[in-house]
């Protein structure tokens, strides 16, 4: 095990200290001691950042699981790089954020670090992980860590709603994932995703190809919230906001993102992928927006925006994709979606994460989330007020902000489809940029919503439980690093292109590039008049009327009622599934015993009756039969008149009579056909069950006929008919067929040389096959002392229980 | 004689069936010998009837009846006697303890009464 395995999973060596830090060190925050850890992993990792530079590639492999080819192989390139590093940096300025949002007295902090950390490995593990099983086994390390961050205060309702609903969907989608992969690995007969990208011609021919990517795609989309499997993210907010800035908007939810990302080499060569991706992407941007403007709760405007924002990056990916296409000129022009998708997906961990904890820190200050409650906060909180003025710009995509550069970037992407004359692209893609900048209008009226709505316009201080102050200063210190990185990047965005983006570009369209050639990215802020900018004017303008006329056109989202909402379709699957569920199983188990022996002699009726008509297995044969004599004969008609009557009786003792009269009948056929043993043993039998019968004749029930219908009686006689039909055609098809031999002759021959006895029937029972009447007795012997228990031990029903 | 053997078989065990889909433990408890008594007749009929002797060595016959169903049949006769008389005093209890013998209102009360 290398440094590199050490370092990923470290978080989860280091959760199993905490709750002994916790105990032992009640006066010092846990976090502290947690602070340590991301800080030397993002340290560690930035020494990463020079061979990667070089496009060298640090892999190191572990036998895990070698008999079956599983292998924890780390993989270190240029985008598992930039996420080690995203996870490990923002993870740090979310602890540190943490320590002074969560109280050390109040909270639970051993289980929220513990949490955290598991978290935090399990997203280093998906990243770095070259095996696809590996990395599936941390991506459903997310999942639970997730879920039980939301559900972190268990005592709100919300919040374990929240958790359960994100469990669902993320581990719906994370299943179907698996599929696909052990699709893949049938295909390509390895996991590992530089195996598969080397193979990607033969997995572009195979028939399991479509299957793959759909259910890869699911696991993609339900984990980065895409269109329509986005409805767990608002819910997710209940978690701490912590939680909110650290998985639900800059790593977790960038996992789906990631994944397309590093599979794009292998599917690419289809152009379902490319419209698939680009489509639902541009899908979750427009509702994400659309949808972001009519909340009135600060994290869900967040949630929604990171919905929208996801979908932007995502489509970016589906249109770089087209440039992995062998039909495409290599051209630095289709590049430049892929480029603008990892810059945006860098902007967006920063500004997103800094606005989070402005919210947290607007909520921790006055106590509501609520907007049509905040107001006025901008003198009272100025350096809350210049983060989220500073987020909201860059996320509206305003100059002089990294948003601004990855917007255009975004805009050209999608004006690039254009120039794309395969798939239709340049006919039916003409939708992208349109929607793309309608989207993007809505981005900035609830961009303007989320910073005026909270900080400007009259405080309204009685409705709030607090008095708003300005937070700490330890609370401010993330988000002041995070929105400074938004305006570092905004002014010199080359010093992430050429240590951070190129390799990350390369990584995920490795195909097109020679060896020794560069991905050239430079990013300006200035380039010239061309549509982009003008598309963003257009932007400014009409949102800014947008945002003033906002109460004259809030009406439009009455057309979409409540009935209609994914949320509901999804409540109302839930429940329907359950009461479908409650209401089958309770349809056929009735708790009456009859149904259940109806089903099993109903199935006994198909199965044999079915198996017999379909193998055509019956014969009748009379060669080998014994003559039919008189005697049989009789015996056998006044056995039936017995059991006719034993059905019909109305008294118990005809019952009990009539019955003793079929056993000795039977006992009389056993003589007649030459078998003295049974014979004698079942007139024994016999005498000694009747005797039974009458010894408890006083304490029996009368001989009831509960059954009131004739209907009943009728299904009964049917089910009964036909059971006997089948025994009866079965027994002679079986004595028509006599495949060898008995065996028998060995014991004839044997019985006194060998047993030192002359009665067969017995030498077998006690010599032969010995073991058998061993049993015989124990059976007998527990019924015996079963008998005695049932009559002697009398529970009450106090001592019993 | 096979062949009518079976037929009886399937009378026997069309009859106990019968009974065994009836309400009435005590109707089901006959059911249950009567479907002993068929199995026992279908078990020899199918080691073939009529092949000779009984088997018992000192007849000194030609031939004898098949020995092994007849052990095979003895084994089954004495514990169905064990099954039945177990079932019997069952539900002789369970007449006592509920006062009813109809298995329809003898079902499992739910966990929260």
């Amino acid at each position: 095990m290398s440094l590199l395995h050490f370092a990923i999973i470290s978080p989860f060596i280091v959760a199993l200290f905490i709750p002994l830090f916790y105990k032992l060190f009640r006066s010092i925050h846990t976090g502290w001691f947690v602070l340590i850890l991301p800080v030397v992993l993002f340290g560690y990792f930035i020494s990463f950042v020079p061979l990667v530079r070089e496009n060298q590639i640090v892999s190191e492999t572990y036998e895990w699981m070698p008999s079956f080819g599983l292998n924890f192989i780390a993989y270190v390139d240029g985008l598992g790089l930039l996420f080690a590093l995203l996870i490990t940096g923002i993870g740090s300025l979310v602890v540190l954020y943490s320590i002074y949002y969560l109280d050390k007295v109040k909270e639970k902090l051993h289980n929220f670090y513990v949490y955290l950390l598991m978290f935090m490995g399990a997203m280093l593990g998906v990243v770095l992980s070259d095996n696809l099983l590996t990395m599936y086994m941390f991506w459903e390390f997310t999942s639970i860590s997730s879920f039980l961050l939301i559900g972190y205060w268990y005592h709100r309702e919300r919040s374990r709603y929240g958790a359960q609903k994100s469990m669902l969907i993320t581990v719906f989608g994370g299943l179907s994932m698996l599929g696909g992969i052990v699709l893949l690995q049938i295909i390509a007969g390895t996991a590992s995703i530089q195996g598969l990208i080397e193979q990607r011609a033969v997995i572009s021919e195979h028939e399991f190809f479509l299957p793959a990517m759909i259910l890869i795609l699911l696991g993609a989309f339900t984990k980065s919230a895409q269109f329509p499997f986005h409805i767990w993210l608002p819910d997710a907010m209940e978690a701490p906001t912590p939680v909110s800035a650290y998985l639900h908007s800059a790593t977790m939810v960038k996992a789906g993102i990631y994944l397309v990302a590093r599979l794009s080499p292998v599917f690419a060569e289809s152009s379902v992928w490319l419209w698939t991706v680009a489509l639902f992407g541009i899908t979750t941007l427009f509702w994400g927006s659309f949808n972001a403007v009519k909340q009135t709760d600060l994290k869900g405007i967040l949630a929604f925006s990171t919905i929208s924002q996801l979908g932007m990056i995502m489509s970016m990916l589906g249109i770089g994709a087209a440039a992995l296409h062998s039909d495409a000129v290599s051209d630095q022009l289709f590049m430049v979606a892929t480029i603008a998708a990892i810059f945006h997906l860098i902007n967006h961990a920063t500004f997103k994460g800094a606005l989070f904890m402005m919210v947290g820190i607007v909520d921790h200050e006055t106590g509501t989330r609520d907007i049509r409650k905040l107001g006025g906060l901008m003198t009272i909180m100025p350096i809350t007020f210049t983060i989220a003025m500073i987020g909201s710009f860059s996320m509206a995509g305003l100059p002089p902000f990294n948003g601004f550069l990855s917007k255009e970037m975004f805009f050209t992407a999608m004006i690039s489809v254009f120039d794309m004359n395969f798939y239709n692209l340049n006919s039916i893609g003409v939708l992208f940029p349109i929607v793309a900048w309608v989207g993007s209008i809505f981005t900035f009226v609830y961009s303007m919503i989320l910073v005026f709505k909270t900080f400007m316009g009259p405080l309204q201080e009685e409705k709030l439980d607090k008095k708003p102050h300005e937070a700490p200063f330890g609370m401010l210190i993330s988000p002041i690093i995070l929105i400074s990185l938004v305006v570092v990047i905004g002014f010199f965005p080359n010093i992430l292109t050429y240590n951070i983006i190129e390799p990350a570009v390369a990584s995920i369209l490795p195909t097109i590039l020679e060896p020794g050639d560069r991905i050239i990215s430079k990013i300006t802020f200035w380039h010239g008049p061309t549509l982009e900018l003008f598309m963003t004017i257009a932007v400014v303008i009409i949102g800014v009327l947008l945002y003033r006329l906002w109460p004259k056109w809030k009406g439009i989202y009455a057309i979409f009622s409540e009935k209609w909402t994914f949320n509901r379709l999804y409540d109302h699957g839930v429940i329907s599934m359950e009461r479908g569920a409650y209401s089958l199983t309770s349809s056929y188990m009735t708790g009456s015993i009859r149904s259940y022996l109806v089903y099993i002699f109903l199935f006994m009726i198909i199965a044999l009756g079915g198996t017999m008509w379909m193998e055509n297995a019956f014969t009748v044969d009379t060669s080998e039969n014994a003559p039919i004599r008189i005697y049989e004969v009789f015996v056998i008609a006044a056995m039936l008149v017995a059991t006719v009557i034993t059905i019909m009786a109305k008294s118990r003792l005809t019952a009990v009579i009539s019955l003793g009269v079929v056993g000795y009948l039977v006992s009389l056929l056993f003589v007649l056909f030459q078998a003295p043993d049974l014979a004698l043993t079942q007139l024994v039998v016999e005498t000694v069950s009747t005797a039974l019968f009458l010894v408890v004749f006083y304490h029996l029930p009368p001989m009831q006929r509960h059954e009131k219908t004739i209907g009943f009686k009728l299904t009964n006689a049917i089910i009964a008919g036909l059971v006997g039909l089948m025994t009866a055609l079965i027994g002679i098809s079986a004595s028509s067929t006599k495949l060898f031999s008995s065996i028998s002759q060995y014991h004839i021959d044997n019985v006194y040389t060998e047993g030192a006895g002359k009665n067969m029937v017995n030498v077998i029972l006690v010599d032969f096959r010995g073991f058998d009447t061993l049993f015989e007795v124990c059976v007998l012997g527990i019924a015996a002392v079963g008998i005695y228990a049932m009559i002697r031990l009398r529970l009450s029903k106090g001592e019993s229980s | 004689m096979e062949i009518l053997m079976s037929i009886v078989a399937g009378l026997l065990v069309a009859a106990a069936v019968y009974l065994i889909l009836s309400k009435s433990l005590l109707r089901i408890i006959i059911g249950t010998a009567l479907l002993s008594h068929g199995v026992h007749l279908m078990l020899f009929t199918m080691g073939g009837l009529q092949k000779g002797a009984a088997p018992l060595l000192g007849l000194k016959a030609e031939s004898y009846t098949d020995p092994l169903p007849q052990a095979l049949i003895l084994t089954a006769i004495v514990i169905a006697f064990g099954v039945t008389s177990f079932f019997l005093v069952v539900a002789y209890r369970a007449y006592q303890e509920l006062g009813t013998d109809n298995v329809e209102e003898m079902r499992g009360q739910d966990a929260d009464d």
